[in-house]
Order: structure tokens, then C-alpha cells, then sequence
């Protein structure tokens, strides 16, 4: 579970599906029917092409620690220092996290290390995808 | 090349720079206001165009008592100033007004009659970067710094460069925030804040403001002060998310931005004699030189590094001391283009002998947003 004070995401309809999948176990992205890229954040049409014709899938829950910084300051929710993450999804978008399961120093947060969700309760309707080292 | 047709007559800060407790936000804005009217000899019932951030062009007009034909809010973060630079140039040269004030006030530090400014738990950003920690730009802006340096090979002295070189400069400003020099030892040996930046690779939190003045070139010349000439100018956006910028070693709203200017006014890199690239953190000033293609991919860090922007060196840069050392109130840019105009008009405290033409290149948000202008002193 995590430290109470996180800024907790408020879902809207266009990235409900998102959240929904989070908290089954699944990192949902979507897919452009059309041009076929891959994307994130949410949206009902395809950032790439504009196409209203677009898929919702569920991701590997792979992927790469692209960048970071290990914030020292205090945030509510959190015990600095922490790192503030990007991945890189295998599917291909990144988004941010945070890194679990993983001492929050430079020797250990090696960029482009194979890391893999870790879906995390942040209370009874919002799960938010964070990620750990990968079991190989 | 219709924006070479148009300059600016009246600059100026706020009489004061750093902590200012006797003024608001909106009447920072207009002390830098009446500063620069007073500086090209105009009065608010002049002016009759009227661009602003931070505030509203609706604020500002009223406060300082003008009746606009012409208004731009833009408000992009801290390169919004440099995008007012550009809209207002082709306002008046489409005939939309005559005389264009644009101001910036911020009270970044005593925070007084500044609105905060929360992030909606339902906008993107509130989805998918706030929970996971973030607190403002020094938590957000260096996001992408590693990934650099790891595409680059560039070291953590290399980059602690930027703040020395730019200590530099500022000991050359009165005005300046910060004066005392610095060594890379003290960069890497100041306290932390979000790995791999430390507190000397991030701006400064000041209170203050600028305004500029900006009318055709032709009535220009009947002002008192040096015409400073809008060459050429560019913007773009990319994305409100540092999290979703395409590329992580480059910024999109810089590479449209810049070349766009650059085109514009018909000049090359050789040709510029000044420039600014607006140094929230330490990073910045390499992404800027890149993306404008002053030098080669990856090699911005060698370049600083090695002095060629440091006080003597072939391309000076950042001569105010920039957002490192000499002010940051939060949107920084109005002060990058005063430090352009200064060098324009030939009255900066560290003054480049028979400089010409000046860059001045800003950022909005965290690589959200981009502006570029190119000015001379010489007529086109």
C-alpha cells in the first residue's frame, strides 16, 4: 500500500478505461484501427493520424526505464528521496511512475533496465500502475 | 520578411529586482509598465495594443488605464513574452494597432496577489504525473537530463559548467542576484534537489517584472531611444507533460521554433553575435544550442564546457547571468529579452563591443512551449 497524501488522479470518461484497468490487473493502452500506432495518454481519437477508429488493449506490463530524477524535497505521500520516472512501455509509449521494489539511488536506477508493472492500490477505486525490477 | 518592418522603442525591469515587499503582482507589472513608457517618452492614452501573461490583457489595460484595438493573452509559461514579441510585430504590420505594451510582473517570491496555481486532478497532467510525486519544475523540468547524458556521454562537471560560466557573467551585473564566483566542485558539492541537479543548477525565485514597447520601424526612428529591429521570429508547442515530450534528448517546440526565426530574418549562426536561451536549469542552454543548431548534436556540453560562451569566448551567452544567477520570478523570458535589448542598444553591464544581432530563444512550461526572436540594431 502506499503512504496516505498522494495527489489521487480523478478519472474522466475519455480515461476511464485506463483506471477500470488498473484496478483489474491490466495496463490498458489503445491502439490507432487505422494507422495502427500504439498510444497513451487516453484519448478517443489517434494523436498520430486523428482517426476516430480506435482499439483499447491490454499491454505486457513491460517495459525500460527511459529517465528519472530522485527528488529530495518533501512531497505529501512521499519519503524523499524518491524517484520520479519515465518508462518506456514495450508497446512504445511512456508514462510516468514511480519505481518500487528498488533502492532509490543512481547505482541501482540504471537507465534502460528491464523493469515490469506493479499495480498498486492507492484506495478502493483508484490503482495506480508503478513499476519494479524485472524477475528475469 | 514583413516582421523586419517593426522594433522595439521603449524597454524596462521593475525599479526594484529580488525581494519586493511593497508591490503585487499586477502592480509589478505596472512599475515595469510606466518604466518603459517613461523610457521612449509615451503615456498610457499611446498605446493602444496590449499583450500580457500572468494577468490578463483585461487587467492589465484597465490598471494602467488604456482603451486597446488589440489584445494578446498568450500565456504559455515563460517564453509567452517572446510570442507576444511575435504576434505583436504582425499586428502592426497588419494595421491592427500602432504602439504595443507588453508587460510581465511576478511576485514569484513574496507571493503577493498571485494566484495559485493547482494542477486539476482531472486534466492529464493530474492523471498521469502528479501522483507519482512530482512538486513544480525542479521536480519535473530535469526529467529528461539523464537520458541526455547517457545518449551523450556528457559528465555531471560538464554540466555544472553552465552555472559557473554563468556566475561569470552575473559578476559583471550589478543587478544581478547571485555575483560571487563558483566552481564546479561547489556546483557538485551544493545541496540536492532532484538528482542529477543540486540547487546551483536551479534558478533563482525572485519578484519582478519587464514591459516592452514595440511600434513600425518607419515611426521608430522619430523615438528617443535606439530602435531595437524584430528581424525574425518563431514559436511553437509540444506537449503540457514533460513525461510525453517525443524525445527526450531534444526538444520539438525549440526545433520549430528557432529555425523558424532564424529563416525569417535571413541570417545564419555565424551572424549572431549574442544570444539567450533561457536557463531555468542547467540543461536548458544545451538543448537550445543544439535545437537552434549553434553546435552539433551532444556537443553542447564540451562547448560550455571548453568557455566558448563564458565571458571572451566566441558566443557569449546568458551575459545577464541569467535565471541562474541574476533574477527568475517563474516566467523568466521577459528578462532574457531585456538583456537583448540592452546588448542592442549597447548598454548592458556586460556589454559586447559592436554586437549586432541578438538571439533570444525562451521556453514555456517544462519543454511545453517555445519562442525565438532575432533583433539587430541595424535597419533592415
Amino acid at each position: 500500500m502506499l503512504e496516505p497524501g498522494r495527489a489521487r488522479p480523478k478519472p474522466t470518461p475519455e480515461t476511464e478505461h485506463f483506471w477500470d484497468g488498473t484496478k483489474a490487473g491490466e495496463l490498458r493502452l489503445q491502439r490507432c484501427d487505422d494507422c495502427t500506432k500504439n498510444y497513451f495518454p487516453p484519448r478517443p481519437f489517434c494523436p498520430s493520424c486523428g482517426s476516430r477508429h480506435v482499439s483499447i488493449f491490454k499491454a505486457s506490463g513491460k517495459a525500460k526505464l527511459h529517465s528519472y530524477v530522485i527528488h529530495h524535497r518533501k512531497v505529501p505521500g512521499f519519503t524523499p528521496p524518491y524517484a520520479i520516472a519515465v518508462v518506456e512501455l514495450a508497446e512504445g509509449p511512456r508514462m510516468m511512475t514511480n519505481i518500487v521494489d528498488c533502492p532509490q539511488t543512481p547505482e541501482a536506477l540504471v537507465l534502460d533496465m528491464d523493469l515490469e508493472v506493479a499495480f498498486t492500490p492507492m484506495d478502493d477505486a483508484i490503482t495506480l500502475p508503478l513499476f519494479r525490477p524485472a524477475k528475469g | 520578411m514583413r516582421q523586419k518592418a517593426v522594433a522595439i522603442v521603449g524597454a524596462a525591469e521593475t525599479t526594484e529586482l529580488g525581494v519586493i515587499k511593497d508591490l503585487s503582482q499586477i502592480g509589478l507589472h505596472a512599475d515595469a509598465a510606466l518604466n518603459a513608457m517613461k523610457d521612449c517618452g509615451l503615456k498610457p492614452s499611446d498605446i493602444d495594443g496590449v499583450a500580457t501573461a500572468g494577468e490578463t490583457p483585461i487587467q492589465i489595460a484597465h490598471y494602467l488605464g488604456i482603451t486597446p484595438k488589440w489584445v494578446d493573452g498568450t500565456a504559455v509559461g515563460g517564453c509567452s513574452f517572446m510570442i507576444h514579441v511575435r504576434h505583436a510585430a504582425a499586428a502592426i504590420e497588419a494595421g491592427l494597432c500602432k504602439t504595443v505594451l507588453i508587460t510581465h510582473g511576478e511576485s514569484g517570491k513574496s507571493q503577493i496577489g498571485r494566484p495559485p496555481r493547482p494542477v486539476p486532478p482531472d486534466s492529464l497532467n493530474g492523471q498521469f504525473e502528479q501522483p507519482f510525486g512530482p512538486m513544480g519544475p525542479p521536480s519535473l523540468f530535469p526529467i529528461p537530463v539523464l537520458r541526455y547524458m547517457k545518449k551523450y556521454g556528457v559528465t555531471h562537471e560538464q554540466l555544472a559548467m553552465v552555472s559557473v560560466v554563468q556566475r561569470e557573467w552575473a559578476a559583471k551585473n550589478p543587478r544581478a542576484t547571485f555575483k560571487d564566483p563558483i566552481t564546479v566542485d561547489d556546483v557538485l558539492n551544493s545541496r540536492m534537489i532532484a538528482y542529477p541537479f543540486r540547487i546551483l543548477q536551479c534558478c533563482l525565485v525572485t519578484d519582478g517584472g519587464g514591459a516592452l514597447i514595440l511600434t513600425s520601424a518607419e515611426r521608430a526612428k522619430d523615438f528617443p531611444t535606439k530602435p531595437v529591429y524584430v528581424l525574425g521570429t518563431g514559436e511553437s508547442v509540444e506537449t503540457p507533460m514533460v513525461s510525453q515530450m517525443a524525445d527526450f534528448t531534444s526538444s520539438r517546440a525549440f526545433s520549430v521554433a528557432g529555425p523558424t526565426a532564424f529563416q525569417e530574418a535571413g541570417i545564419s549562426h555565424k551572424d549572431v553575435d549574442h544570444l539567450m536561451i533561457y536557463d531555468a536549469f542547467a540543461h536548458l542552454p544545451l538543448y537550445g544550442l543544439e535545437d537552434l543548431g549553434f553546435v552539433p548534436r551532444g556537443e553542447a556540453g564540451r562547448f560550455i564546457a571548453e568557455r566558448n560562451t563564458a565571458p571572451g569566448g566566441k558566443l557569449p551567452l546568458n551575459t545577464n547571468g541569467g535565471g541562474l544567477s541574476y533574477m527568475h520570478s517563474g516566467m523568466y523570458g521577459m528578462y532574457a529579452l531585456q538583456e537583448s535589448v540592452r546588448q542592442m542598444r549597447g548598454i548592458a553591464p556586460a556589454q559586447i563591443p559592436g554586437a549586432k544581432i541578438s538571439v533570444c530563444h525562451g521556453v514555456g512550461g517544462m519543454f511545453a512551449a517555445s519562442g525565438t526572436i532575432v533583433f539587430s540594431n541595424v535597419a533592415p
